[in-house]
C-alpha cells in the first residue's frame, strides 16, 4: 500500500486523490448515520456529533501548535533549554533584525495606505460609468493569481535589461540628454523595499476597490441628491459626502490589508529571498525556522506576527462599536 | 489571492455583531436569500442614478487618472504574457516585449516556451497535476466539515454555543506561521511529511475557521419556519441538514469554494513547509518560486511557467466572479 503515501505518476496520484475523497465521504456518511439513530438523541450529543470534526481539527491544527510555539519562543535553537526572553531581545537589538522590523513597518503602513487610496480613487472614478464592470475586473485580476505569479510578473518589469521600468528609465534619461544604464532595481538598498511594496499594492488594490465600490453604491440616494441640489463640485462630493459616508468601510479595508501584508511572505521570498536588506518578519520566520533550523528564534518571530495583529483587531472592533453607538 | 484578506475583518466584526457591519457596508442586509432581492433593488437604483448623473466625476483629468491606474494594473501582466509566446530566447533577453509587435519580430511567436516548460526537463506538467491533486480534497473536505459545524452553531441549541462559535471564528486571526513547526514535528514523527495527506489535512485545518464563519452566516438566514415545518413532520437533525439546509446553501458553498480554491492553489507557505520542493507532491507555486531563485533571468521559462500556474485560477475567477465578490463582501466586510 505504499502508493497511498508515495504515488508515482499522474494516474496513481489521481487515484489516491479519489481514494482520499471516498474515505472522507465514508467517514462523514458513517457519522451522519450514527446521528440519525432512530431514537432521539440528547441535544448535546447531536451538537457534539456535528461539531466534533471541526473542533478536533482546529484544536490540533491551530490551538495546540500555537501554544507550543509560544513555549518554544522562550527556548534555544533546538528547543532543549529555556532561555527566557533572549530570542525576543535579539529581534529588537541586533542590526540584522532591526532592518527586518523597519521593513515590516514600511510594509504594514505603505501597502494599506496606497492600496486603499488607489482602490478608493478608482472606485469613485469608475462608479456608474459605462465600463464599470470591465474596469473592475482589470484591477481585481491580481487577486486571482498567486503572489508568486505576481512576483514573476513584476520581476520582469524590474529586469535591468528588458524590463519595462528599466527601458522607461533609460528612455527618460535619454530625453534629457543623459546616457545611463538601468540599475539592478531589486539590489538597490533601501529603495528595493519600495519596489517590493509596489507589488503587494498591485495585488491588494483590487480587494480595496471592490469592497469600497460596494460601500459607495450603498450611500443613500437622498444624501447625494441633497449635495447636488446645493451645487457641490464632484471633488467636494467625493471629499465631503462619499468619504465620510464610507469611513467605517475604509477603516476595515485598511486594517485588513495591513494584516495581509504583515503575514504574507511570498513576494519577498520569490523576488529577493530576503536578501539585500529586504526581509520582513514573515519571511525571516521562514528563513530562521526552515533554512537556519533555529526553532526558538523562528518561534519568537511567529509570535511577533501574532502579537502585532492583536492591537489592529482591537482597534477594528472598537471602531465598529463606535459606529454602532452612533447609529 | 490571499485568504487573510477575507478573514481578518470578519473575525473582528463578528465580535461586534454581524448585522452592524452589514448595515455599514451594504446599507442593507444582504446575506443569503435576501442578497438577491436587495441586489436587484440596488441595481435598479444604480441605473436610475446613472441616468440622471451622467457626469459626476468626469473631467479629462479624472478619466486620465482612471486610465493610468487601469494601465498599470494590466500592462505588467500583458508583458509577461507576450513574452511567454516569444520563441526566440535571445531576443527575449535583448529586446523589450513591446518590440515583439514590430513586423520584423512577428516570426518569433510560437508555443515553444510552453513546450519547454512542460517538457521532460522542467516537468511543470507534473507540478500542475500536484497542484490539482492537492487542491480538490483541500476544498471539498473543509466545506463538508464546516457545513456540519455551521449547522450545529446555527440550528442546534446547546449550552456554550455562542462562546464556542466566537472561539472558532476568532481562530482566523492566528497566523499560520505560528502553527508550522509543531505540526511539522508531528508529521515527521508519523512518517507523513512530504505526502499529499498532510497537505490536505493542513489546508483543511487552516481553512475551517473562515469556512465555519461564512457558512454559518448564510445558514442563519434560512427562515426558521422552514426548519420548524420539517421538525413538525418528524425530521431529525440529519434529515433537516441534508434535505432542507443543503439545497439552500449552494450559493454560499460556491462563494467559499472559490476562496478556498484560490487560496490553496496559490498557496506557497504551506506547500514549502510540508511538501518541500520535490516533484512527488510540490505544487506549481513552490516550483516556480524556486525557479525564480535558481533561474532568475530565464524569462522564456518563467513567463510560460507563470501562465501555466495562473491559467486555472484566472479562468475560475472570471467564470465565477459574482460568487467571489459576494463571498468577499459577506465574509470580510459584512461579518
Amino acid at each position: 500500500m505504499d502508493f497511498l503515501l508515495h504515488p508515482s505518476g499522474a494516474g496513481q496520484k489521481l487515484l489516491v486523490m479519489l481514494i482520499a475523497i471516498a474515505l472522507f465521504v465514508a467517514v462523514v456518511g458513517l457519522l451522519l448515520t450514527l446521528l440519525s439513530a432512530p431514537k432521539r438523541l440528547p441535544r448535546w450529543l447531536a451538537a457534539l456529533g456535528f461539531l466534533a470534526p471541526v473542533l478536533a481539527a482546529v484544536g490540533f491544527g491551530l490551538v495546540w501548535p500555537a501554544l507550543v510555539t509560544v513555549a518554544n519562543s522562550f527556548k534555544n535553537k533546538n528547543g532543549t533549554e529555556f532561555v527566557g526572553f533572549a530570542n525576543y531581545i535579539r529581534i529588537v537589538t541586533e542590526p540584522q533584525f532591526l532592518i527586518v522590523l523597519r521593513n515590516t513597518v514600511l510594509w504594514v503602513v505603505l501597502v494599506p495606505v496606497l492600496a486603499t487610496g488607489i482602490g478608493l480613487l478608482y472606485a469613485a472614478l469608475i462608479d456608474r460609468t459605462r465600463f464599470e464592470k470591465l474596469a473592475k475586473t482589470l484591477l481585481f485580476m491580481p487577486m486571482a493569481i498567486s503572489m508568486v505569479g505576481a512576483s514573476i510578473i513584476w520581476k520582469f518589469v524590474y529586469d535591468n535589461k528588458v524590463g519595462l521600468m528599466s527601458e522607461a528609465y533609460v528612455g527618460l534619461a535619454h530625453l534629457v540628454g543623459q546616457t545611463v544604464s538601468a540599475p539592478q532595481w531589486l539590489m538597490n538598498v533601501p529603495w528595493n523595499n519600495i519596489f517590493l511594496i509596489v507589488v503587494m499594492v498591485w495585488i491588494q488594490a483590487g480587494f480595496a476597490m471592490t469592497v469600497l465600490a460596494a460601500a459607495i453604491k450603498a450611500i443613500p440616494e437622498d444624501i447625494v441628491e441633497a449635495g447636488r441640489v446645493d451645487g457641490v463640485t464632484s471633488w467636494q462630493m467625493f471629499a465631503h459626502v462619499t468619504v465620510p459616508m464610507i469611513r467605517p468601510t475604509i477603516v476595515v479595508v485598511l486594517t485588513t490589508v495591513a494584516m495581509t501584508s504583515l503575514k504574507a511572505f511570498d513576494v519577498v521570498r520569490t523576488m529577493t529571498g530576503g536578501n539585500y536588506d529586504t526581509s520582513v518578519v514573515a519571511n525571516e520566520f521562514y528563513t530562521q525556522s526552515f533554512s537556519n533550523q533555529n526553532k526558538g528564534l523562528g518561534a519568537a518571530l511567529a509570535v511577533v506576527l501574532f502579537v502585532v495583529i492583536i492591537p489592529v483587531i482591537v482597534f477594528n472592533v472598537r471602531q465598529l462599536k463606535r459606529s454602532e453607538d452612533v447609529r | 489571492m490571499s485568504r487573510p484578506a477575507a478573514s481578518q475583518p470578519a473575525a473582528a466584526q463578528l465580535a461586534v455583531g454581524s448585522q452592524t457591519a452589514a448595515a455599514q457596508v451594504a446599507g442593507a442586509k444582504t446575506t443569503g436569500s435576501q442578497a438577491v432581492a436587495s441586489g436587484q433593488a440596488r441595481r435598479r437604483r444604480a441605473d436610475d442614478r446613472a441616468a440622471e448623473a451622467k457626469n459626476r466625476l468626469s473631467s479629462p483629468g479624472v478619466s486620465a487618472a482612471a486610465l493610468a491606474i487601469a494601465f498599470f494594473w494590466t500592462v505588467p501582466t500583458a508583458g509577461l504574457l507576450v513574452t511567454s509566446f516569444r520563441d526566440d530566447r535571445r531576443e527575449i533577453s535583448r529586446s523589450g516585449w513591446w518590440e515583439a509587435f514590430l513586423p520584423s519580430h512577428w516570426g518569433e511567436f510560437g508555443l515553444g516556451n510552453y513546450a519547454t516548460a512542460l517538457g521532460s526537463q522542467n516537468k511543470l506538467g507534473t507540478y500542475f497535476i500536484n497542484s490539482f491533486v492537492v487542491t480538490v480534497p483541500a476544498v471539498v473536505i473543509p466545506i463538508c466539515l464546516a457545513l456540519l459545524a455551521a449547522y450545529a452553531f446555527a440550528w442546534i441549541e446547546f449550552r456554550g454555543r455562542n462562546i464556542l462559535f466566537v472561539a472558532v471564528f476568532t481562530l482566523q486571526v492566528v497566523p499560520i506561521q505560528v502553527t508550522m513547526i509543531p505540526l511539522l514535528t508531528r508529521y515527521v514523527e508519523w512518517g507523513l511529511n512530504g505526502t499529499y495527506w498532510v497537505l490536505w489535512l493542513s489546508h483543511t485545518m487552516f481553512g475551517l475557521p473562515l469556512a465555519v464563519f461564512l457558512l454559518h452566516n448564510f445558514m442563519r438566514e434560512i427562515p426558521r419556519s422552514l426548519i420548524e415545518a420539517a421538525r413538525v413532520d418528524g425530521a431529525g437533525h440529519v434529515r433537516i441538514f441534508l434535505r432542507v439546509i443543503l439545497p439552500l446553501m449552494t450559493p454560499a458553498i460556491a462563494s467559499f469554494a472559490i476562496f478556498q480554491f484560490l487560496w490553496v492553489w496559490n498557496d506557497l507557505l504551506v506547500a514549502l513547509a510540508f511538501a518541500g520542493n520535490t516533484p512527488a507532491v510540490a505544487p506549481l507555486t513552490a516550483r516556480l518560486s524556486d525557479m525564480v531563485g535558481s533561474r532568475g533571468s530565464a524569462w522564456y521559462l518563467l513567463s510560460a511557467g507563470a501562465f501555466i500556474s495562473m491559467a486555472v485560477p484566472m479562468a475560475v475567477f472570471l467564470a465565477l466572479q459574482r460568487f467571489f465578490v459576494r463571498g468577499l463582501l459577506a465574509g470580510s466586510v459584512k461579518g
